[in-house]
């Protein structure tokens, strides 16, 4: 299809679309008018039954704790696919690029502040995901954004330890089978599949709301890991890492 | 004013669609891809946004007292994580689709085969 014939089916497609979501709004109710019941009843029920004050965490791991199941392996399978695509055994060494450091040492100073500061935010998001806003995926990806950082205001060679796949892989797969087994530790007792059996504790503590606890932690190691996997893939397409010979010489 | 953000909502996704259909470059298609989908978060916090209503998180304050719906806050992080998702994907194949042609423009690059 040419440039021009695809703008000239774009232009009327758009048009039509616009009048469907308008035709759409024009039936919601307005704005803050909410009407289904589910939200209402998850507001008053989950902290008393789960002993968790952040209900959208608690609707997450608990309510809807097999969705954020499927969740957590699309993560999974987007880097299991990433990584096939981008991983290329044959890369000659001549496609090799080397980036220069970064020379500004103020650039730098906030940068490597901010790396501190970036897994401290991280950490106290997954660690209260369930009490105060945050979670085990919010917080996940910010860990390895704090990680990233050091490759931007470091070098490649200071990231690199991190990215460690022997280490990360196999702590991916603790995080994302740790949620299958917490399920299952479920059906072996006898209940339901991810049924919440751990001792609810009190609420608005770090001892709290039971499976959903575990689950957070789980899911956000199972991030953390794949989100910095996922960074290293992109990077290392451009960026191929040097070999302990290079390194050493 | 109180559709507005639905108006918004449906705005960005016809934007996004229009970016992705005019695009010249892989890269600039998968952020109109990713500007598309934001118009799913817009809409799901707003159809669960209860007036006066404060978050669904009861630290400081009553349990049952008016919040926003919980269900379609979980459900915009599932979003967001599909679309992190989607995004890795279309990037490694953009990123692939330029090794093979050496362009990233996708009318360039519609001749390749195999």
């Amino acid at each position: 299809m040419s440039r021009r014939m695809r703008m000239l089916v774009l232009g009327p497609a758009l048009l039509g679309l616009g009048a469907l979501f308008a035709w759409a709004i024009a039936g919601l109710p307005a704005f803050g008018d909410y009407r289904g019941p589910y939200g209402f009843v998850l507001n008053r029920v989950v902290v008393p039954l789960r002993h968790t004050t952040n209900v959208v965490m608690g609707t997450t791991f608990d309510v809807r704790g097999l969705d954020t199941m499927g969740e957590e392996f699309i993560l999974y399978a987007a880097l299991v696919g990433v990584t096939l695509l981008l991983r290329d055994e044959t890369r000659s060494r001549q496609a090799e690029r080397r980036t220069s450091r970064l020379d500004d040492d103020a650039v730098r100073l906030v940068g490597v502040a901010m790396i501190g500061g970036g897994l401290l935010v991280a950490l106290w998001l997954m660690a209260f995901g369930y009490i105060t806003p945050g979670g085990g995926f919010q917080g996940g990806v910010l860990a390895a954004g704090a990680v990233l950082l050091l490759y931007l205001v470091g070098s490649h060679r200071d990231y690199r330890p991190f990215r460690n796949e022997h280490f990360l892989d196999p702590l991916e797969a603790v995080g994302a089978g740790g949620y299958i087994v917490i399920g299952l530790a479920a059906l072996v007792s006898g209940t339901a599949f991810l049924t919440n059996l751990f001792g609810l504790g009190t609420t608005g503590t770090l001892v709290s709301s039971g499976s959903i606890a575990l689950l957070n932690w789980a899911s956000a190691i199972a991030v953390s890991c794949a989100m910095v996997l996922l960074f290293a893939e992109f990077l290392e397409t451009y960026v191929v890492p040097l070999e302990p010979e290079d390194a050493a010489s | 004013m109180s559709f507005l953000p639905y108006v918004v909502a449906a705005w960005i996704c016809l934007v996004g669609i229009a970016g992705m259909a005019t695009s010249r470059n892989l890269i600039h298609l998968a952020v109109c891809l990713t500007v598309t989908q934001s118009s799913s978060y817009v809409l799901l916090l707003s159809v669960g946004y209860v007036k006066h209503g404060k978050a669904p998180i009861f630290v400081g304050t009553k349990v049952g007292s008016t919040a926003a719906d919980p269900v379609v806050q979980a459900l915009t992080l599932t979003d967001v994580v599909v679309s992190v998702a989607v995004i890795a994907l279309i990037l490694a194949l953009a990123l692939d689709a330029h090794r093979l042609s050496g362009s990233v423009d996708p009318d360039g690059i519609a001749d390749i085969s195999g």
